[in-house]
């Protein structure tokens, strides 16, 4: 048995890989949910249910899908020039570490569109150096940024819980770990009314239009693609290779950080250490179910926002621990991994 | 700063530093033995808390200690054996299908503790393994105290960097596998199957960095939580490189980032007025400068993430 390369690959197929890759991890938890005494269907009912069944719920889901848009674009950007961004955890926290303090005070007195596109400068600024440190490691030393990015996401979580422990922590919290709230004035306004939802998810939406312009349209779309594809003959072609990987990681870095400021101006209004339900790594998986494109960017975070918020209700309704989220999302981004391979690889006997 | 000094010299330091170590050992032992063939595998973290938590449910459930262990490596073995599947025969990306298996083998821990263990206000325990003294070494002064009176795992953990060395260095097979990561043409025109040395390096690799993560449950605390692991699997990935993928040097990086981890504990409680997330910041800090300081030297095995497909170069 041996593997071979497509010589063409169909677009239907790569369309129908995240599905087939949903479909195969839903059916191999099925398993598990049955472990819990619980019926699979009765149990992705509730799910659905906890979801979509309400306007409530769909507010919900939507809300918990704005972040992840742009973590998953943060994460999605980076691979596609090879650049494995596994910090996006800590960059969403350091984005809504910058937004927290500039919206507290310093902008504070700003005309609205120009205090918010402070703030967002700022949260993209927070996330970008965070990324910065590992890609010029790795640039400068050749040191792996899989790992220098991971170990970062602690150090960043220990630093959100120094600042809101010190110099940002909220005095009218009563002892509570959180930092100083945003002006109320400067926060996201409602998307519907009586509902967390906020217009970050309509921002996040644009963003993954205009990156979808940029990596189709651009010169630098082209050199990160070609950064990615083959680093060695794209620098032998006149890519400059180090100036394409730093800006590729002001973006995705910036992307994470952007996520924490819609965060701590749209449904939190502040930052707790424990505010991220993991929205950096879950926009790992997003981006691999999306094959890294922006408009499946979307879609996939709706989905993953889908099964984490109808988890929770699921979780209440039927007893089976709501950790069955993240086995679905582990399971989903394996199965996609070997979807992807025979969308693009043959099995010869 | 005689302080600083003082804490350096008690033995029960340098016994915190052999029992802070013992996780790191057996996990950089693991990652090694499956970077040596070949495949990173940052499954790491995750089989770690795997690891962590069937270990301690067998126990829970009224196992034994030592069958705990061997349950965690069964376990750990598993979540190896797919990490291979998807990244041997299929040649898929060894750095995403890793991180799959680390969101994978913890969901999966997280899951079935939840599911299994009824948790009040606080986790609930076991009895957990008790320090061995050595008969006879164990009364040498100092050394007796700091090096002789450990879990038993410690021991093991220690023993198996010897027969780790020994199997890699030694061995026809350890030969094998060394050649597999560096040039897996070559094993095949030996007559040998690549893939086959492959599965089985991070099969075992994988159950002795489960075995890592359920010392954490067994013999360092005694019961689990989600998050324990904090981090140790992506710091052993680091002190593999560190180490130039030599056990020895190996049990040398973990020792140094445990005594370092061991003294920051204990300057923690001596220096005032530095607020302690500083300390705890310090070994993912260290492990990145250690990272930067060997970067440009090291060795990497040659066929270190490099899918071995037959009759393609």
């Amino acid at each position: 048995m041996r593997i071979e390369r497509r010589e063409e690959v169909s677009v239907a197929a790569l369309i129908l890989a995240p599905f087939g890759a949903v479909l195969g991890a839903l059916v191999l938890c099925a398993g598990l949910i049955a472990m819990a005494g619980v019926s699979p269907w009765v149990a992705y009912g509730e799910m659905l249910r906890g979801s979509f069944g309400s306007r409530l719920a769909v507010t919900e889901t939507l809300t918990r899908a704005s972040p992840l848009i742009l973590t998953g674009l943060a994460a999605a950007v980076a691979f596609r020039a090879r650049l494995w961004n596994i910090g996006g955890e800590g960059q969403f926290y350091m984005g809504a570490l910058a937004a927290a303090a500039l919206g507290h005070s310093v902008v504070v007195g700003l005309p609205l569109p120009a205090a918010w596109a402070v703030i967002a400068l700022g949260a993209m600024a927070a996330g970008a150096v965070l990324l910065l440190i590992p890609a010029l490691l790795r640039l400068r030393f050749g040191v792996d940024e899989v790992v220098t990015t991971l170990l970062l996401n602690f150090v960043a979580l220990l630093f959100v819980g120094l600042m809101v422990e010190g110099v940002l922590k909220d005095p009218m919290a009563f002892g509570w770990p959180q930092s100083v709230p945003v002006a109320s004035g400067l926060r996201l306004p409602d998307l519907v009314p009586r509902s967390r939802l906020h217009v970050g998810l309509v921002l996040a939406v644009i963003v993954a239009g205009i990156i979808w312009l940029v990596q189709a349209r651009t010169v630098f779309g082209a050199q990160t693609r070609a950064a990615g594809l083959n680093p060695g003959a794209a620098a032998f072609a006149g890519v400059p290779i180090t100036a394409t990987l730093a800006k590729v990681a002001i973006l995705s870095g910036g992307l994470a950080g952007l996520a924490g400021a819609i965060e701590v101006l749209g449904p939190v209004g502040y930052v707790t250490t424990t505010m991220s339900p993991g929205f950096g790594y879950a926009g790992i998986v997003v981006a691999m179910l999306a094959a890294l494109h922006p408009a499946g960017v979307v879609a996939a975070s709706v989905f993953v926002a889908t099964v984490f918020v109808g988890a929770d209700a699921m979780s209440r309704a039927t007893g089976v621990p709501s950790f069955i989220a993240d086995v679905i999302m582990a399971v989903a981004l394996l199965a996609m991994l070997v979807a992807l391979l025979f969308a693009t690889y043959r099995v010869r006997t | 700063m005689m302080e600083a000094f003082d804490i350096l010299t008690t033995a029960s330091l340098w016994a915190a530093v052999l029992r802070i170590a013992t996780p790191l050992i057996l996990g950089v032992l693991g990652a090694l033995i499956c970077e040596r063939a070949g495949v990173l595998n940052l499954g790491i973290e995750g089989i770690m808390t795997l690891g962590a938590m069937v270990g301690w449910l067998t126990v829970f459930w009224g196992g034994d200690l030592w069958l705990g262990m061997a349950v965690a490596v069964l376990a750990g073995m598993m979540m190896g054996w797919l990490h291979a599947m998807l990244t041997v025969p299929l040649g898929l990306s060894q750095h995403v299908s890793g991180l799959g298996i680390t969101l994978l083998a913890s969901a999966l821990a997280y899951y079935l503790y939840r599911l299994w263990v009824e948790v009040g206000d606080l986790p609930p325990t076991i009895v957990p393994f008790q320090p061995l003294a050595v008969p006879g070494l164990s009364s040498i002064p100092f050394l007796g105290e700091a090096v002789f009176t450990q879990m038993p795992p410690t021991y093991v953990a220690l023993i198996l960097v010897v027969l780790v060395a020994w199997f890699l260095n030694r061995t026809p097979a350890g030969l094998a596998l060394r050649m597999t990561g560096e040039n897996p043409h070559a094993v095949e025109a030996q007559g040998l199957n690549p893939h086959r040395i492959r599965i089985w390096a991070v099969m075992v690799g994988s159950g002795l960095m489960a075995l890592g993560g359920a010392f954490l449950t067994t013999a360092a605390f005694n019961s689990f939580f989600p998050t324990m692991v904090q981090g140790r699997g992506w710091i052993c990935i680091a002190l593999v490189v560190f180490a130039s993928w030599r056990p020895g040097k190996a049990l040398i990086g973990a020792l140094l980032f445990a005594l370092f981890d061991a003294f920051q504990l204990r300057l923690q409680t001596v220096v005032e007025g530095v607020p302690y997330q500083l300390f705890l910041m310090a070994p993912y800090v260290l492990s990145i400068v250690a990272l930067v300081l060997v970067a440009r030297r090291a060795r990497v095995p040659e066929a270190l993430m490099q899918p071995y497909r037959r009759g393609e170069r």
